[in-house]
This record gives structure tokens, sequence and C-alpha cells, in this order.
């Protein structure tokens, strides 16, 4: 199989406090997993390598069928190259209409001339509209996305995600804060996500994970503890320890 | 498309239609063209005024819009001054020295012409040679290249510097304060080429247009600036309208989301920072022929402090509110400096504006940033039925610059 990202033997440290711990991962270009893990494991950080944020002490990470290395990639560059990411917390901008949200975060040329002189087309509208109505905001688009609900919120981010296009979907816990028939919409849209793309799923629920129905990764105290489908996981002795054993 | 634009738009056509009502009736009013109700001195207040409302335009577009708080942007406004006073001061010495060596035997040589030029400008610092930086200063085109190349120049690099490294917030209003500072040492002494503290003056006589009235150039200044001021007003309010406001307010309130967009936030903030020093300049140069004398105290570091105090009083992200803040504070503060206003007799003291006006002005910007943080704009929200989003006392954003609630609109 072929990989669309590589990271290996990532390490990275706090002030002394190793958050990641030598962390190798690989993903396919079109497959659904799941990341798994108590708090502070290390699950935010290791997207925030990905993504740029946070530059490790140690490691690579390589990216697309060229294995570019996205370690001397700015945050934008990465974004650009096809990753996108989804907060833990709900981050849009909420001065802005839900449709100044999703149109800034659909895919076009992102230099500031040639955005300067963009105009939406009908067809960019309709892609918003289309977007808007994916996430159930279709009656939303005029309001500022400040005044939507915690939930309404996580649904508008995973709309602009969708309008980036990414090659590689990085979603740091969607569910939080939705419904149970919000959560079970959530599942069956990223599992369609994921027929044509990477998608990285970082989930506490284990009802969603079992949902998900992918490949699981248990990450501990910054490294991979277990791999494998959700039974083989949670059978492992080791991952019964982190997690009941606290 | 502008058409569809100006009518999704009304304030922008509100805003020219106050403009030219203006225009038009200082014009009616003035000695040259009119009633001569108004004295041409103060034409040239009004003319200046509407440069200062320019470069507040340019504030606010950079703060306002883009929460990036320079504290440098009366420096590019007065390099702008200088780049055209260069050119008014050169050519109407040039007329002065032709017509006293005219009536020498032989027509005067090139060399002749120069060094008698050179003299003229700069005995006064003890120089009589034209220093390199001279060199366009013949020409009208290059010089007034000068006015948007030299500070654009100048921002360009100084924010590549600056964004590339990250620097933001109060360090980054701190740098801009510094780099002003620097820039008017440096043009303090006399061997920067600039004339030193003298500066340069005489720039309200403009080359070739001896036989027109002051009274009548004042009035032609005036429309060049109310012109700059509208087209300014127009192209900027596009601007803001479309994806890039979007993504420049988006800068302002989580820059950090804004990168995970894939939007390179350093090359924005350098295209605006570049593209409002610019801005400045030309007001600037705009504002100097009408002033009659720029000198380097014109680049003190409060000079931009104020700029922001302005923008801050008529509401910030909003342009109206740059304009109303500039042009109300600026006339205040004149009628107040001035001598005009009454000293207030308090018995055991008395008041005395042209000292007490700092204060004054002092205090009623930490009345607006505590209690009406929309500023003056926020009376055009009240009549316009507008309010604050209720969000408990969150911002916008998590970022410093980010719009506080009780400065969003609804
Ligand atoms: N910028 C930082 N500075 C210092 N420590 C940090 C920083 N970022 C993360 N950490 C620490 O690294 C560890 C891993 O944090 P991380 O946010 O990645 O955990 P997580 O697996 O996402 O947890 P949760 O399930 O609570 O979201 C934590 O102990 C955290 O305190
Ligand atoms: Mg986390």
């Amino acid at each position: 199989m072929t990989t669309l990202l590589e990271v290996s033997g990532i390490s990275v440290s706090f002030d002394g406090f190793r958050a990641i711990n030598n962390l190798s991962f690989t993903i396919g270009p079109a497959e659904l997993r799941a990341i798994i893990g108590p708090n502070g494991a290390g699950k935010t950080t290791f997207m925030d390598i990905i993504t740029g944020k946070t530059r490790p002490d140690r490691g690579t990470v390589r990216w697309g069928p060229m294995a570019d290395s996205l370690l001397s990639k700015s945050e934008a560059e990465i974004a650009r190259a096809g990753i996108g990411r989804k907060f833990q917390r709900p981050t849009v901008f909420e001065d802005q209409t839900v449709a100044e949200n999703l149109m800034m975060a659909l895919k076009a040329n992102r230099n500031p001339f040639a955005v300067l002189f963009w105009r939406p087309k009908p067809a960019d509208h309709a892609r918003v509209a289309a977007l808007a109505t994916e996430v159930g905001l279709a009656d939303h688009l005029a309001r500022k996305s400040g005044e939507l609900s915690h939930g309404q919120k996580q649904w508008l981010e995973i709309g602009m995600l969708l309008a980036q296009e990414p090659k590689l979907l990085l979603v740091d816990e969607p569910a939080a804060g939705m419904t149970l028939a919000e959560r079970e919409h959530t599942t069956r849209l990223l599992v369609d996500l994921a027929r044509t793309r990477a998608v990285v799923v970082v989930e506490h629920d284990m009802d969603f994970v079992r949902r998900l129905n992918c490949k699981v990764t248990v990450l501990h105290e910054g490294s991979v503890l277990a791999e494998g489908s959700l039974d083989h996981v949670t059978k492992n002795p080791a991952v019964i320890d982190v997690y009941l054993g606290r | 498309m502008t058409r569809s634009f100006l009518a999704t738009h009304p304030s922008v056509l509100i805003f020219l239609l106050i403009l030219s009502l203006f225009t038009i009736g200082v014009t009616i009013l003035s000695e040259a063209y009119g009633t001569a109700f108004i004295s041409t001195s103060f034409v040239k207040t009004l003319g200046k005024t509407l440069c200062l409302c320019l470069v507040a335009l340019a504030m606010d577009l950079i703060w306002g819009y883009a929460g990036i708080l320079s504290l440098g942007h009366m420096a590019f406004f007065a390099l702008g001054g200088y780049m055209i006073g260069m050119w008014l001061m050169y050519a109407r010495t040039e007329e002065i020295v032709l017509s006293a060596l005219a009536n020498e035997v032989l027509p005067p040589t090139t060399e002749e012409v120069t060094n008698g030029i050179a003299a003229q400008i700069f005995g006064v610092v003890g120089a009589s040679e034209l220093p390199p930086i001279w060199g366009f200063a013949h020409s009208l085109p290059l010089q007034l290249l000068l006015v948007i190349a030299v500070p654009g120049l100048l921002a360009l690099a100084f924010g590549w510097l600056a964004f590339r490294s990250r620097v933001t917030g109060v360090y980054l209003s701190i740098l801009t304060q510094a780099g002003t500072l620097a820039l008017a040492l440096w043009l303090f002494q006399n061997d920067s080429g600039l004339r030193g503290n003298n500066g340069l003056s005489g720039l309200q006589n403009i080359p070739g247009l001896a036989h027109v009235p002051q009274a009548e150039l004042s009035i032609w200044f005036f429309w060049a600036s109310a012109a700059a001021l509208g087209l300014t007003y127009v192209a900027l309010a596009w601007l803001v309208s479309g994806k890039f406001g979007s993504v420049i307010r988006a800068i302002r309130d989580d820059e950090a989301r804004v990168r995970f967009l894939g939007y390179s936030v350093e090359g924005y903030k350098l295209f605006l920072f570049t593209l409002t020093a610019m801005i400045a300049a030309i007001a600037g140069a705009l504002y100097y022929p009408q002033a009659g004398i720029i000198n380097p105290a014109e680049l003190a570091p409060i000079a931009s402090i104020y700029l922001a105090v302005w923008v801050a009083i008529g509401g910030r992200g909003r342009l109206y509110g740059a304009v109303i803040g500039a042009a109300f504070v600026s006339l205040l503060s004149s009628w107040f400096t001035g001598g005009r206003a009454p000293s207030i007799d308090l018995g055991f003291y008395t008041i005395n504006w042209v000292d007490w006006w700092l204060v004054l002005l002092g205090l009623s910007f930490v009345l607006v940033t505590l209690f009406a943080p929309k500023g003056i704009g926020g009376l055009i929200d009240l009549a316009a039925h507008l309010r604050a989003p209720d969000r408990k006392g969150a911002a916008l954003g998590p970022d410093d610059s980010a719009l506080r609630e009780k400065e969003a609109r609804e």
C-alpha cells in the first residue's frame, strides 16, 4: 500500500517534559484511522506537529508521493499542500457570517493579490450553499458564526474543512457537544470522506470509535501503545492497564 | 460589478455625497471662487484635514481591519511630504537662480545653475553641494514616483523583518515607534541631506505657478485632497468588502487559525503594511504643500499615536469612523491649540486650553476606550439600530487585537 503521510521517530519536549516520545505513524491515501488515548497522551500535540504548529526535536514527517519533508514548511504551506485540521475546541471566525467563513475556506488561490481580485462566481455560491446544507447550516448562512451553538460551530468547522478539499483530514474530537443523532451523522460523514481521502480522528468516545469501524492507534505518554482493530487493541493488557489502571 | 458594489454598499455612496457637498460648499464660500466667507488659511486647514482623514483611512485598514497596531504610519506620511518637498524646493530655487543669473552677459552653464541651487538650499546647513539623494529632485515625475517608492520600500523592508519573525501585538507597536524615532533622529542631523532641523520650507510656492494667488492654489489643493480621499475610500471599501477583507479581519481575530486555512498571514500583513504606508505617503505629499513647511519634528513618535487615537475615537474597523475621528479630533485640536478656545476662569486657576487640550484628549481617549469602544461610529449604529452581539463579555477571537464584544455589530 502506498503511504500518504509517514511520521517516524518524532519526539518533542516542553520544558523537559516529553509530550511525544519516539512516535511513528503512517497512513494511506484513502484510509480512516482513529486515535485514542487518555488525557495528555499527546494526541493534539501529534496533530500540532503534522500541521507545523509545533516543531519536533527529532524525527521526520514525510508527505505525499514524493515524500517531501513537512518540517521545513510553514503552517500555511502545509495547509495548502492538502492537510486540513479541525480543532478540539471549535474555532471559527466569530465576527463573520457562516457564508464568509465557508467562502474563506473554499479551495482557491491563497495569494494576497489573487484574493484581492477574487469575487465569488455563481458556482462558488452554489458550493457554499451545498456545504452548508451538508453540515445542516443552510438556514444560517447569513448569521454571524459567533451566535451559533457549540454543536453548530463544530459543524461549521467541519464544513470549512470540507471546503478546503484536503487530502488528509485531521479531526480532533469532532463529536464533543453533539447530540446522538449528530454523532451518527458525523460518523457517516467521516466514513464517507475516507473513501476518497485520508482521515485521522481523535476521539475519547468508544462508541463513536466503534461505529467508525476502522484501524485504531492507541497513544500513551507520547508513543504508540497498540495498533489494530478496536477489538484487538481493547484486549491488549497494556491498553486495559492504561485505561483502567488509573 | 462596480455598480453592484456601490448598490450593496450604500455607506460608500453616502460618504461620497457628503464629501462632494462639503467640497462644493467650501468652494462656494472660498475667496478664490466664491463669497470669500472662508479665509484662505482656513481653506488650507480644511484641505490638510482631508489629508489627515486619508492617512486615518490607512490606519484603520491596518489596525481596525487587520489588527496590526502600527505606531509609525505618520513617519510614512512625513516621508511622502519630504519627497514632494524636495521637488518643490528644488524647482522653485531653480526659478530664482535662473532669474538672478539672467542678467549676466553669458548665459549660465548647467553647473553654475546647479551650484547656485545647492548654495541656496544648503547654505543654512553650511554645505554647498547637492547631496546624492537629491539626484531626482529636478524631475517632478521621478520625485512623484519616490513619494510612493521610498515609503513603500521602507515599509516592505521593515515589515519583512518584523512579520517574518512573527513580531505581533505590543512588540510590533514598540518596534514601529522605535523605527519612527530613529528616522526622525537621522533627519535631525545636518548631514542627512535634508537640511537637518530646518527641514524643507516654502513648499506653498508651486514652481511655475507663481502668478496664481494662494487663494486659488489653496482651493486646488483642497480639491486634490478631496479627490484622493474619495477615491481611496471607494478603493478601500471595495478591498474590505470581498474575501480579502474577510481574511484580514480573520487575521485580526485569530491569526493562527488563518494559517491553518492555508493563507500566509505574514504575506498579507506585509502587503497591507506596504499598501497603507504608500497611502500615508500620498496623504503627506498632499498635506505639506498646504502646510508650507516640513521638518523632522513632524516625525515625532507621538504623531503616530495621535493617529491611532483618532481612529479609536472615530471607531475602528469601519472606514467612515476613521474619517470622522480624524476630522473631528484634528479640527477640535487646532481650535483648542490655536488659542481660539476661550479660557475658563475657575477663580483660583485659569484653564488655558493650549496647555490643557492634550489632557482633555487623553481623558476622552480613556473614556471612549472604557465606555464607548465603538467610538463616534457607535452613534451611527444607534441610529441604524445595530447592536452588539451578546457574547457575555468574550472577545471575538483569541488574539489581543481581536474585536471586543462591544465593538462588534450585528
Ligand atoms: N505548548 C505546550 N507547553 C507545555 N506543555 C504542553 C504544551 N502542549 C501540550 N503540552 C503537554 O503535553 C501533553 C500532551 O498534550 P496533548 O494536548 O497533546 O494531549 P491530548 O492527548 O490531546 O489530551 P486531551 O485528550 O486532553 O486532549 C500534556 O501533558 C500537555 O500538558
Ligand atoms: Mg487534545
